[in-house]
């Protein structure tokens, strides 16, 4: 029988640091979705006609598949070539697609595939783009079913005594004077433990969590929408902030980016209403005309760039000074999306930060993250690595993460 | 056949008390926790001094942790210039231009501001590489001692009203000419605005001063060529060297240059070993003198005379009129290889004698090296000061005759011998008008001051050489209210046009069209279309025969001589506001912050009583900083000055050095630090003699403190045992039997497998793969001359704190690279062996396994890494270094803390200084800060590892050579460093040790730390027997050499 309370004991204890450590995860990998927000986006909607066509339903519409990937990659050949198809896309639009040589198959492949799976998810246009996402989280359940099972494990005890001394009793053994629950020591000692348990973890946690700003969504002197922008209006997240694929920081651009559209555009005329955090509503034109003070201009008359003054926004990701990240890294070599570690930020009206930046959450990345292996010359040095991969050493569908390149090894990031 | 000796120390030569116990002290001293200097549980009330420093970090922990995050701003540009990416750095070509010296050089531009200097690699005379003060100068920009405004009469004016000012002041001469004073002018456009500016005020003139100059030179140059001018040296073309006191490596004319051409003579292809073979005579030991193959001990007064003896020996007659018979054999000797290598050979003296330098130049064209180690086609315009020009103002300037005087560069004040005539000349000229940047000691004298910009905030040209230029643009906006002196003296002259808009006009007048200039200051540097040939000089001899009988009948030396030497590091002065210049240790002294006087070993013995084979005296000098005090007297004048023994010194030649001494308004770095010596220089015949023949020393009371660092760092092998850290084979025994080092090594390590084996065998831990990349460095000892151009580097590049002079003191010297010098042999002329020691990145490194908390920790790239935020500062790590290369933070030095100021009093005013906003704007933003109480260390200069890879990465091909430079490396003036990646077969590093397989070696290989850093063996071209190797073989074995 005490065999039977130690185990019941340890069962408690297991629910509980199983409830403690419950962490919610997430990540986002979509190739297609990537490429097509990199390099198409600027041009194409799905559903909405812009400088290009409309996308959905664009596998359809092509007579011949080969030809669309022909295009893709370079549509003035296939114009030349007098496909009729093209030529009439063409004379349509009169503007010329970019060529992307670069693609393969494979890219265009995925791209198409989002293409499809977009408009089969947007049957009638734009919807509900606002309201709370239910986040699985399985932490209330699990806790709630570690209560019960815990009360359960205490009355099983109760009754394992009672039954005891019954037992006694039968064999004539003279009975204790019963000792209530909350003066048994074990109990006592029980619940100190779990408390210092959980007051320790979140001492802990509340240490570790110094300085760290998950969810930091300051006012800005602008209300500028993300969402308006690379979400509604679909802009590439590179278009103002290039500087990400050349250099450690992605940079805000300056105020002469914003003006290349802003000349024209000068109110906001979306139908979703904007609201900052507080839930108030917004009025998008008085930001935009927020954005001329700063740039110095009169809508109507030319523009002097020189006259603009820089806007001092309020900084939301900030690193230690002994960290090193650099964003060409991630997003050139490492062709990490901008998603991955900034949230949905073609969700966000105001920018929040979505990841705590902890070293943890680096590593954890860089642990299961695979590298651009096989399609990088820079890795063709790691021949015994390649190997590997060939003759099946190595899972080639986990393929080569940052880590087995040294990618959690200190001087990777600081120095 | 015995070992040889290797010694850093007397107390390591002697094998002394002190030394045994240096051995068994990592640091030098205890925690300062307790006042009574015991730990903490030995205190008087342990349990409370405990409870009470836990309340107080609770404490200090809780306030922390209250604290709310600061918001901090993001500001982006209002217009992003096109070529600017905020993170990504600039590179833009320019050039080094101080008092004469140039160098070609990248100014590397991090968001906006100038952080390091790197060599032009299209300079066809500098190829590439830096010094030391060229490193250094870029924190000369950011100096809090630099004017800020002009000033009339010591008051902030604007330049229009110092602009009328001098206008007053100019028309107001009179008859009396107007004056322009600068150091030697190497910009053609800056010579023609002083002409212009001359043509205005007629009867004016330009006087060019020298703090050391070479008028003996350029006279002698002007009695013999006929041309008052320095002809190129190519020491590329020569076979065979004698220099008769010049350091030519680190101080002397054009040193980059002239390492530059002088290392890859040195540097020894295995199969087919030759070098070039070096003579020195010279009297206090210098770097070039350390790198010479033979060097001979003489006085400064003898340098005449020995240049005699040479030029009678080449012509067969014989060596006369030197007494010293060890000496008079090292000239025959000399003689006797200058003679064989005809048109191979070069001789170069430091005398500023006109007669001694007719001699060297008649004895170069007896070794006919006119056009081939002698060009006259480009000459070396570094240097064109006479110096009776110069003593004729100061006359001038004392009657009364110099009507206003304009002085740019020049600063007699502190450098002139009698710097007193010349402060009182100064007062009686009406008008001075100083461009100094700083208020040196000549600016302090003038009534206008219109302080010049920095270099890196000019615009300009320069022309080091005839027919090869180099441009200069600014890196960054003037950062004062300052103005290019150019620009004044146009403005004054009434010209137009400003000085940008000369000198593009000028270059566009010469290149033909505005895109070749534009070209052309991308370059930075303007060539030939193709070198011409060189050139011999018309030589007349006319002169020779009167040379040759006033400098044998010159006056005998005294007792005791001077030399007054500059270092490498502080020159004539230009570094003594430079804390990293004060900071680099003496190539051979290893002393910092101070200049002292030199003294032999053997003089030691009657000046000082201290007898250096006397373990016990040796110990007591050597083991405390307070050095006894010397009163010098020469001509009447004296200064006292601490004294060092150094092996290799005439015994009756002292050595100072120039350069220290100087006014504190020019850098907190330059307060109270040393003596200004150039006040025991005097004019002799009509130029000025560095030089003194007759020297009275007087042993004072006083002792005064020196920072000497060359015991810092030792190194736990058993006594003199240094052949596991340094090797040294002589070309001759090289040559009978190339395999004796490897051998050696090989017998070393046949218990643990041999060299091929040993790394598996040689340990119980598992040997891991390095897949990728595996970093790796080879030092060529044979090249290094120990000129400290890497040591700046480094510091610059990686943020490395100065400590100050009495924090050098303490042995808490910051430098993670430092060059080690070795001494062997004699104690009165010893051999040198410069080796750059740095953390040697262990595959198996002791300093890993001991670090508790794993601050310290392997990469799969063979790098030893150190993370700071890590590291709790147990120092473990620095304990099990063997090659003490690990260095810790005892005080807040770069102000990291969070408590500003709080070191005020505890560290010098020039660290404290080095934390001001401005100075701090040196900082390279890729590099962490070390914030008090953490171990620091070389780190192969990852940060430019990790660009480079990921450089490879973006253009999705393997990273190869060409991306990657290293700061130590790429500074090195004689390519001494090879660092790439090991397992690529095609890199540079992968040849390095492939091809010398006879030569490699690693320090300390026998412990089986496995370093990732080799060197090559230093090979001495001299005729002395073999000397290195245990086991002596009179042949080579049997068994063939495998190349692994």
């Amino acid at each position: 029988m005490i065999h039977l309370s130690r185990f019941a004991g340890k069962l408690i204890f297991g629910f509980t640091l199983a409830f403690l450590l419950q962490l919610g995860n997430g990540a986002f990998a979509q190739d297609g979705k990537a490429l097509f927000s990199a390099n198409c986006a600027s041009c194409h909607s799905v559903t909405k006609k812009s400088t290009g066509p409309a996308l959905a339903g664009v596998e359809d519409r092509w007579p011949d598949k080969k030809m669309l990937h022909a295009w893709i990659r370079n549509s003035q050949a296939v114009i030349k070539s007098g496909y009729p198809y093209a030529v009439n896309l063409y004379n349509e639009y009169k503007i010329a697609m970019n060529s992307f040589t670069s693609f393969s198959d494979a890219d265009i492949d995925a791209i198409l595939g989002y293409i499809k799976t977009e408009a089969a998810k947007k049957p009638e246009g734009p919807t509900n783009p606002d309201g709370p996402v239910a986040e699985s989280d399985n932490s209330l359940l699990f806790g709630i079913l570690t209560l019960v099972l815990a009360v359960v494990a205490f009355i099983l005890l109760q009754v394992n005594s009672n039954l005891r001394k019954l037992a006694d009793d039968k064999d004539g053994i003279p009975a204790q004077e019963p000792v209530p629950f909350w003066r048994n020591k074990t109990y006592i000692a029980f619940v100190a433990v779990i408390l210092f348990l959980v007051g320790g973890f979140f001492t802990v946690k509340g240490a570790i969590g110094l300085g760290r700003t998950q969810n930091y969504e300051p006012k800005q002197p602008i209300f500028y929408s993300h969402k308006v922008h690379a979400g509604t209006n679909q802009i590439n997240c590179l278009y103002c902030h290039g500087n990400a694929q050349e250099s450690k920081q992605a940079t805000i651009p300056s105020v002469n980016v914003c003006m290349n559209c802003h000349m024209s555009i000068n109110e906001y005329t979306g139908k979703d209403k904007l609201f900052n955090a507080e839930g108030e509503e917004v009025n998008g034109t008085a930001e935009i005309q927020k954005l001329y003070k700063y740039a110095g201009f009169t809508p109507g008359q030319p523009w002097d760039a020189s006259k603009a003054t820089p806007i001092e926004w309020t900084r939301i990701h900030n690193l230690p000074d002994h960290v090193y990240f650099n964003h060409s890294q991630h997003v050139a070599a490492g062709k990490v999306q901008c998603q991955t570690c900034h949230g949905e930020i073609n969700k966000m009206d105001e920018v929040k930060q979505f990841a705590d930046l902890s070293m943890g959450w680096c590593i954890n990345c860089h642990r299961t993250t695979q590298v651009q292996f096989k399609d990088n010359g820079y890795y063709s040095i790691y021949e015994k690595y390649h190997e590997n991969l060939k003759n099946g050493k190595f899972d080639s569908t986990k393929g080569i993460t940052v880590e087995m390149i040294g990618g959690t090894e200190c001087q990777k990031c600081h120095y | 056949m015995e070992q040889k000796k290797y010694w850093q120390s007397f107390g390591e030569l002697n094998d002394s008390e002190a030394y045994q116990q240096s051995g068994k002290d990592e640091f030098q001293e205890q925690l300062p926790f307790e006042a009574d200097n015991k730990g903490l549980m030995e205190a008087v009330t342990p349990r409370r001094d405990f409870l009470k420093y836990l309340g107080f970090s609770t404490a200090a922990a809780a306030v922390a942790a209250s604290c709310e995050i600061p918001v901090k701003k993001a500001i982006p540009f209002a217009n992003k210039p096109e070529d600017i990416v905020p993170g990504v750095a600039n590179y833009y070509a320019t050039t080094y231009v101080q008092d004469g010296d140039v160098l070609s050089v990248l100014a590397r531009v991090r968001d906006g501001r100038p952080i390091k200097i790197e060599g032009n690699d299209l300079s066809p005379i500098y190829k590439g590489c830096t010094t030391a003060r060229a490193e250094a100068s870029v924190l000369d920009l950011y100096d809090t001692a630099r004017l800020r405004f002009p000033t009339v009469n010591g008051k902030e004016v604007t330049f229009d009203a110092a602009d009328k000012a001098v206008a007053a002041a100019l028309g107001n001469v009179g008859a009396a000419p107007v004056v322009i004073l600068t150091t030697s002018i190497v910009s053609p456009t800056t010579k023609e605005v002083i002409a212009q500016f001359l043509a205005k005020y007629p009867g004016s003139r330009h006087v060019t001063y020298d703090a050391v100059s070479y008028s003996g030179l350029l006279l002698a140059n002007e009695a013999t060529y006929g041309k008052r001018a320095i002809p190129s040296y190519r020491f590329d073309n020569a076979k065979v060297i004698a220099s008769i006191g010049a350091d030519f490596l680190a101080t002397w004319l054009s040193p980059a240059e002239f390492a530059k051409q002088y290392a890859p003579n040195r540097r020894i292809d295995e199969k087919n070993p030759q070098m070039s073979k070096h003579f020195q005579f010279e009297s206090v030991l210098s770097s070039t003198g350390a790198s010479a193959d033979e060097r001979f001990l003489c006085r400064p007064s003898e340098w005449g005379a020995i240049a005699v003896a040479l030029l009678g020996a080449i012509n067969g007659q014989g060596v006369s009129g030197i007494a010293d018979k060890k000496l008079a054999e090292g000239i025959e000797k000399t003689a006797k290889e200058l003679a064989a290598n005809k048109g191979q050979s070069l001789v170069v003296c430091a005398s500023n004698d006109v007669n001694v330098q007719i001699v060297v130049n008649a004895i170069n064209e007896a070794l006919q090296a006119g056009g081939k180690t002698i060009d006259w086609t480009a000459t070396i315009n570094n240097r064109q000061g006479i110096d009776t020009e110069f003593a004729a103002l100061v006359e001038d300037m004392n009657a009364g005759k110099v009507g206003a005087l304009l002085i740019h560069g020049a600063n007699p004040a502190y450098s002139w011998f009698a710097a007193d005539k010349f402060k009182s000349g100064l007062a009686k000229v009406n008008a001075t008008i100083s461009f100094s940047a700083k208020e040196d000691e000549t600016t302090s004298g003038c009534k206008i001051v219109i302080p010049d910009h920095h270099f890196l905030e000019s615009w300009g040209d320069a022309e080091p050489k005839t027919g090869y230029f180099s441009l200069i643009q600014p890196t960054i906006y003037p950062l004062f209210k300052t103005r290019q002196w150019q620009d004044s003296l146009l403005k004054w002259s009434g010209a137009t046009t400003d000085y940008l808009g000369f000198v593009k006009q000028y270059w566009i007048g010469k290149l033909g069209s505005e895109s070749a200039w534009d070209k052309a200051l991308q370059d930075g540097v303007i060539n030939p279309a193709a070198e011409a040939p060189l050139t011999a000089g018309a030589f007349n001899a006319g002169a020779v025969a009167g040379a040759v009988s006033a400098v044998s009948s010159a006056k005998k030396g005294g007792k005791v001589e001077l030399v007054l030497y500059q270092k490498v590091g502080i020159g004539e002065g230009q570094g003594a506001s430079n804390p990293f210049l004060q900071e680099l240790p003496d190539p051979i002294t290893r002393a910092v912050w101070d200049n002292y006087l030199i003294i032999s070993p053997a003089k030691a013995r009657t000046l000082l009583d201290i007898d250096l084979n006397n373990n016990g005296q040796a110990d007591k000098y050597e083991t405390v900083p307070a050095k006894k005090v010397v009163k010098v007297t020469v001509n009447g004048k004296s200064i006292e000055l601490p004294t060092l023994i150094i092996p290799g010194t005439h015994p009756d030649t002292v050595g100072i050095a120039l350069g220290y001494g100087r006014s504190e308004k020019v850098g907190k770095a330059a307060k109270n630090v040393g003596k200004n010596a150039f006040i025991l220089a005097a004019l002799k015949g009509n130029t000025v003699d560095f030089t003194a023949s007759d020297v009275t020393l007087e042993l004072t009371k006083e002792t005064y403190e020196v920072a000497l660092t060359q015991t810092h760092n030792r190194y736990d092998t058993a006594q003199g045992n240094r052949t596991e850290v340094v090797k040294e084979i002589t070309l001759a025994a090289f040559k009978h039997d190339p395999e004796e080092i490897r051998r050696e090594r090989e017998a070393e390590l046949k218990p643990f497998g041999g060299i091929e084996n040993y790394e598996k065998e040689g340990t119980i831990y598992p040997v891991y793969e390095r897949p990728g990349i595996k970093w790796g460095m080879s030092i060529d000892l044979n090249a290094c001359t120990g000129c400290g151009a890497c040591v700046v580097a480094c510091n610059v590049e990686n943020n490395i704190p100065v400590v100050g002079k009495n924090e050098a003191m303490r042995y808490h010297d910051m430098h993670w690279l430092r060059i080690d010098r070795y001494y062997s042999g004699d104690m009165d002329n010893p051999n040198v062996v410069f080796q750059p020691m740095m953390c040697q990145h262990c595959d198996n490194a002791p300093c890993e396994n001991v670090c508790p908390v794993a601050a310290t920790n392997h990469s799969s790239e063979g790098l030893n890494q150190m993370t700071y935020n890590r590291c709790i500062g147990t120092r473990y790590c620095a304990n099990n270094c063997p090659y003490k290369v690990r260095r810790f933070n005892w005080a807040d030095y770069t102000g990291a803390d969070s408590f500003p100021d709080n070191q005020r009093g505890e560290v010098d005013d020039v660290v404290l200084n080095m934390n001001d906003d401005l100075t701090r704007m040196v900082l390279n933003p890729d590099v962490t800060v070390r914030s008090r109480g953490v171990i620091e260390k070389c780190s192969f200069c990852v940060q430019r590892l990790q660009d480079a890879k990921l450089k490879a990465k973006k253009a999705g091909r393997p990273m190869k050579d060409a991306d990657l430079d290293v700061a130590c490396k790429s500074a090195c003036p004689s390519d001494c460093f090879t660092f790439g990646n090991v397992n690529d077969k095609e890199s540079d590093i992968y040849k390095a040790r492939t091809q010398n397989p006879n030569r490699i070696f690693y320090a300390l290989e026998q412990i089986h730390v496995m370093p990732n850093v080799s060197y090559l063996a230093k090979v001495r071209n001299s005729d002395e027997p073999a000397h290195n190797g245990g086991q002596h073989h009179a042949a080579p074995a049997a068994e063939p050499a495998h190349h692994g």
